[in-house]
């Protein structure tokens, strides 16, 4: 299986989450809806790391995912930034350390099928969500 | 629109057109932080200088909306409120919309049309009814 490593640097690294993450969907044959959704976590993901990871630096592995007859898009966000130190917090709505919506992670989570993060103080953050296409 | 947009390739990325008393922004593409603030500096500027009624801001060219994009769009309708035109979202696509609703993000009191047309038909009935105060 095929994997497309995206390290997260800079905006423009954002632009290719998203046609990346677009591209795999499409080639799962995700619903225009689902990939919508999909994207659009990813892009929230991805802003967490440019805004919050230490130099913005992080990388974001996508790939295809399939079980039996179900395919979907699979995608892990990684990075060696500061943690989050209290996690329950972090996902809740509303909750923003840096003057944001505070929707990034209890957003994403909402908007796909799969959804698991770990993360510590000094551990960086790594979250891993899924879109199947049914 | 080339007078008085300055020296920034805005109004390659960012058209903005004037229609009557209004201003139809076309937002496409990505949005990074760079561009929502020259769009921010870009529009504002055009209102005061157009002394412009009316402002539509048609996002029907963005497929992903999520919550960073969400935030600039209501503070951009909040800044042309400020300088006492009205403003409106244009051309929200329905899976964006289903993703705004399930992220979490609401743009309280801000008015949306389907379309550009909807969109200044709504923003000149507001105009009739009187909604918008006195303009100096």
């Amino acid at each position: 299986m095929t994997t497309t490593t995206v390290v997260i640097g800079g905006e423009s690294d954002l632009l290719r989450v998203r046609s990346t993450m677009r591209e795999y969907a499409r080639h799962a044959g995700l619903s225009l809806t689902a990939t919508t959704k999909v994207v659009t976590a990813g892009s929230e993901l991805t802003r967490n790391i440019l805004r919050y990871a230490t130099g913005g630096q992080g990388v974001a592995s996508i790939e295809e995912a399939a079980s039996g007859q179900r395919r979907g898009v699979r995608a892990v966000f990684a990075d060696q930034g500061p943690g989050i130190a209290d996690l329950d917090q972090a996902m809740c709505s509303g909750f923003s350390m840096a003057g944001g919506l505070g929707l990034g992670l209890p957003g994403s989570r909402r908007l796909v099928d799969e959804f698991a993060i770990d993360s510590a103080p000094g551990h960086g953050t790594r979250v891993a969500i899924c879109q199947w296409d049914h | 629109m080339g007078p008085g947009m300055g020296p920034e390739t805005l109004s390659d990325r960012v058209p903005i057109m004037r229609m009557g008393e209004d201003l139809l922004i076309t937002l496409q593409g990505d949005l990074d932080d760079l561009t929502v603030e020259s769009i921010e500096r870009g529009v504002t500027s055009e209102v005061a200088r157009m002394r412009a009624c009316g402002a539509l801001i048609d996002i029907s060219g963005l497929d992903v909306v999520d919550s960073f994009v969400a935030g600039a769009l209501g503070r951009l309708v909040q800044m042309i409120r400020l300088l006492g035109a009205e403003a409106a979202i244009v051309g929200i696509r329905p899976a964006v919309a289903i993703t705004l609703v399930q992220l979490g993000v609401s743009l309280p009191g801000v008015t949306t049309a389907l379309n550009a047309e909807q969109g200044m038909a709504r923003l000149r009935r507001t105009r009739v009814n009187g909604n918008t105060g006195v303009r100096p």
